[in-house]
């Protein structure tokens, strides 16, 4: 690990429960790239440990259902990511990006979320998205290019996805601002990578956050790499050491497992309604998969590195802690695969016959209140060729003079 | 790599051992090799972005320079675009010659005070005693099928700001030459490259700047003539280019049309002479890129070809852009880009007036 400080816990690698103290993170695999030096300072003011925080406590309440719960969260948006990505080997999607491995950290604390929260996910955030109701088809739209956004923020609890690395952690600092001037019982929770720590805007988010000791959770993902870069690129000192400079607490939970993540967001979350202000949580996590499937992550890391957290896995974690418990047998396991392939079967099947958008929306709701600009453009898009208008093309229509075009070849990139 | 050598299918082989032509190459690989020449030259050169040396860059401009020129020279920098450019700016108060890249387009806006406040006007308030010889490379344009803030033509911003020069290349011999000489360049200049165009190729001569005679060579900031014509001028610069060579080529065989094509290849400054050149002899102009055209380039040189061209105008100056919506998404981005047939419709009204 990066170093070996306290992180919080409730389930071993090995899925045993911990019912009082933290653990120290089991030796695992070492990222690639510089060790950071150790965490000197882990009990400065505004570092949290288990002494702070009753864990088992903030999930006392649960039922032998909510866990089989959790466990079937993560089987399904393990199966819907896994789906994702064969539809965009199969040139259904142009893109994907795989959360595989961060299915607990983001069903914890996705479901620590109650209907009076909002989230600001990243671009990652898939099983944040399933915890707030979002069809999973809203989301392969965007990677197929089919739309920019697609479900209404204020419905959902669930903004937009932000794909500029960074710039929603300041959208959920203001929200929060309103939320606390308005009395709201809610709070606010801003998803962001290890990467996005680097940002300018996450930096100036935490500041804010502080002085105005706004409701917001900062939900950092450490997820070893941004891309190509490890996490050692973006920062010297653990990510959630950050907070105790910026005035306000944190805490770094493992990422992978999935009753930790919800017992500290879940925490986090009454901390901040409670007008506590700001939380910072480090969830330490590993990218299972490439960066994008445009990614060859073979360029950059270690094969072992995977393998090691393989060991990790926050699936199977859960599996052989229910397994134990007497709460998951062979034909639950059955009945969830077939419920997980259903799922998968239905958006497959929805995927493919997405239609493509109508060529004129794109003029859409470029202002509520029209200038002019766009409503011309628009009418001499819509007008026939030939009548002064540039016409509603389709790509087939370029051969409407001769089969002579031959540049417009299509070239997918590298990586994005 | 030495500088001077060929590459054929990927292969490297010294120049003086290559008897047949030199093999065409991408422009990416034309990129990459003007990159090698430039650091080669010159030891204060250093190339800086995310993902730009293990990784390579996302479109590989950049593989293979840190193997080469080590990691004090190709710097990994931490996830921050206002950082990326703020720090050149200190590094080249130093003597250093950054080259920066910004990994997409939609990615700059997060370093546009460095660039505009300071990159740009450290010179200027400084009486001319900081020099800024900072190189900004931006992947541009649409096409590819990406996602949001992948496909954006932010150009005019840049043009739009004094003390920056903006420069777009077009094809694997512009992108191999520009780039060297935009890092010689005393002056920030900010450096398109249009990535839906980083696949095609062409044969490219090898010599680094350094070897090329003076003759040889196209200035930075001059525009040329693609195809040469007679009946109408079409204008583009970085990826319509290639989409007015497409139009020309169809408008011969169909129209018998003979349409001229000018490569802007600078858009700060404009070198305007051989549009105007070109203009006073076909009387008619279609200016062509995919950024939208409120406040954009085509509208400045439509303004300057009217102000000194208006008695051999036949038909007003025509614009063949983005439109003014943001990007749409990846599926509706043929409509939204210039093509062809949107080009040829252009033209047939222009020989309409
Ligand atoms: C402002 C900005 N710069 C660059 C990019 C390109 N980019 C996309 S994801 C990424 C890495 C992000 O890493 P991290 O924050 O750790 O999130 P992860 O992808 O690991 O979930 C980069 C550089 C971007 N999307 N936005
Ligand atoms: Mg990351």
């Amino acid at each position: 690990m990066l170093s070996v400080t306290e992180v919080m816990q409730l389930l071993t690698p090995a899925g045993q429960r911990i019912t009082v103290a933290s653990q120290a993170m089991s030796p695992g695999p070492s990222p690639a790239g510089e060790p950071c030096p150790p965490s000197a300072n882990a009990a400065a003011a505004g570092e949290l440990t288990v002494a702070d925080i009753d864990l088992p406590a903030q999930i006392a309440d649960l039922t032998d259902d909510d866990l089989v719960g959790l466990y079937r969260d993560m089987v399904l948006v393990r199966r819907l990511d896994e789906e994702a990505t064969s539809l965009q080997r199969q040139g259904e999607l142009g893109l994907w990006a795989s959360l595989r491995g961060q299915e607990a950290a983001q069903v914890g604390s996705g479901r620590a979320l109650g209907a009076q929260d909002m989230a600001f996910p990243s671009y990652r955030e898939h099983g944040v998205a399933w915890c707030r109701g979002i069809d999973p088809m809203a989301i392969l739209a965007i990677f197929r290019g089919n739309s920019l956004g697609g479900w209404d923020p204020a419905e959902h609890g669930f903004a937009l996805y932000s794909i500029v690395v960074g710039a929603q952690t300041l959208h959920a600092t203001g929200y929060a601002m309103g939320m606390a001037r308005d009395g709201s019982p809610g709070a606010a929770i801003v998803y962001f990578g290890d990467g996005a720590s680097s940002e300018g805007d996450v930096n100036e988010a935490f500041g804010w956050a502080s002085v105005f000791r706004t409701p917001l959770v900062f939900f950092c993902q450490n997820n070893q790499w941004a891309i190509s870069e490890p996490a050692s690129r973006q920062s010297r000192t653990e990510i959630f050491h950050r907070a105790s400079g910026f005035g306000f607490p944190s805490l770094r939970v493992d990422g992978n497992d999935v009753l930790a993540c919800l017992a500290v967001t879940r925490w986090a979350l009454a901390t901040a309604r409670a007008g506590g202000g700001p939380v910072l949580v480090e969830a330490v996590t590993y990218r299972m998969g490439a960066h994008t499937t445009a990614d060859d992550p073979t360029r950059y890391r270690a094969p072992g590195e995977l393998d090691a957290w393989r060991r990790r896995d926050p699936i199977d974690r859960m599996r052989a802690h229910l397994g134990a418990a007497g709460l998951l047998d062979e034909d639950r396991e059955r009945r969830l695969a077939i419920e997980a392939d259903a799922c998968a079967h239905d958006l497959r099947t929805r995927c493919r016959s997405m239609p493509d958008p109508e060529p004129a929306s794109l003029f859409d709701h470029v202002q509520v209140t029209d200038t002019g600009l766009v409503s011309v453009q628009r009418s001499a898009f819509t007008a026939a060729p030939g009548d002064g208008g540039d016409g509603p093309y389709v790509q087939g229509d370029l051969d409407r003079r001769s089969g002579l075009v031959t540049g417009e070849t299509r070239v997918s990139g590298q990586a994005w | 790599m030495t500088s001077g050598a060929v590459i054929t299918n990927g292969q490297r082989a010294d120049a003086g051992a290559a008897p047949a032509a030199p093999a065409p190459i991408t422009m990416a690989k034309a990129l990459n090799l003007g990159l090698r020449a430039a650091m080669a030259a010159d030891p204060k050169v250093l190339v800086m972005g995310e993902d730009v040396g293990t990784l390579g860059g996302v479109f590989r401009v950049t593989d293979g320079l840190q193997q080469e020129f080590g990691e004090p020279r190709v710097i990994d920098t931490p996830l921050a675009e206002s950082a990326i450019v703020g720090t050149a700016i200190g590094l080249a108060m130093r003597g250093y010659r950054p080259v920066c890249e910004i990994q997409f387009d939609g990615f700059v806006y997060p370093a546009f005070d460095q660039i505009v406040s300071q990159l740009a006007k450290l010179h200027y308030r400084s009486a001319g005693r900081i020099r800024l010889p900072v190189t900004i490379r931006i992947p541009f344009g649409g096409g590819i099928g990406a996602v949001e803030h992948h496909s954006e033509s932010p150009e005019a911003y840049f043009c739009h700001t004094a003390g920056l020069k903006v420069v777009a290349c077009s094809n694997p011999a512009d992108a191999h030459l520009m780039i060297q000489q935009a890092i010689r360049s005393d002056d920030p200049v900010i450096f398109l490259e249009p990535k839906r165009r980083y696949w095609e190729k062409a044969v490219v001569d090898p010599r680094p700047l350094t070897e090329l005679p003076a003759a040889d060579t196209t200035e930075l900031h001059r525009s040329m003539v693609a195809r040469a014509g007679t009946d109408a001028t079409l204008v583009g610069y970085g990826p319509t280019v290639r989409t007015c060579l497409d139009a020309a080529e169809v408008s011969a065989a169909d129209d018998s049309r003979s349409l001229e094509v000018i490569d802007l290849r600078s858009l700060s400054p404009l070198d305007l002479t051989p549009v105007l050149d070109s203009v006073r002899r076909t009387g008619r102009l279609v200016v062509v890129h995919e950024a939208p055209s409120n406040v954009s380039l085509s509208a400045e040189v439509a303004a300057r070809v009217t102000e000194e061209a208006f008695y051999s105008l036949e038909a007003p100056v025509l614009r063949v852009t983005g439109y003014d919506t943001p990007y749409p998404p990846a599926r509706l981005e043929d409509h939204y880009l210039p093509d062809v047939d949107r080009i040829l419709d252009a033209v047939d009204r222009s020989f309409g007036f």
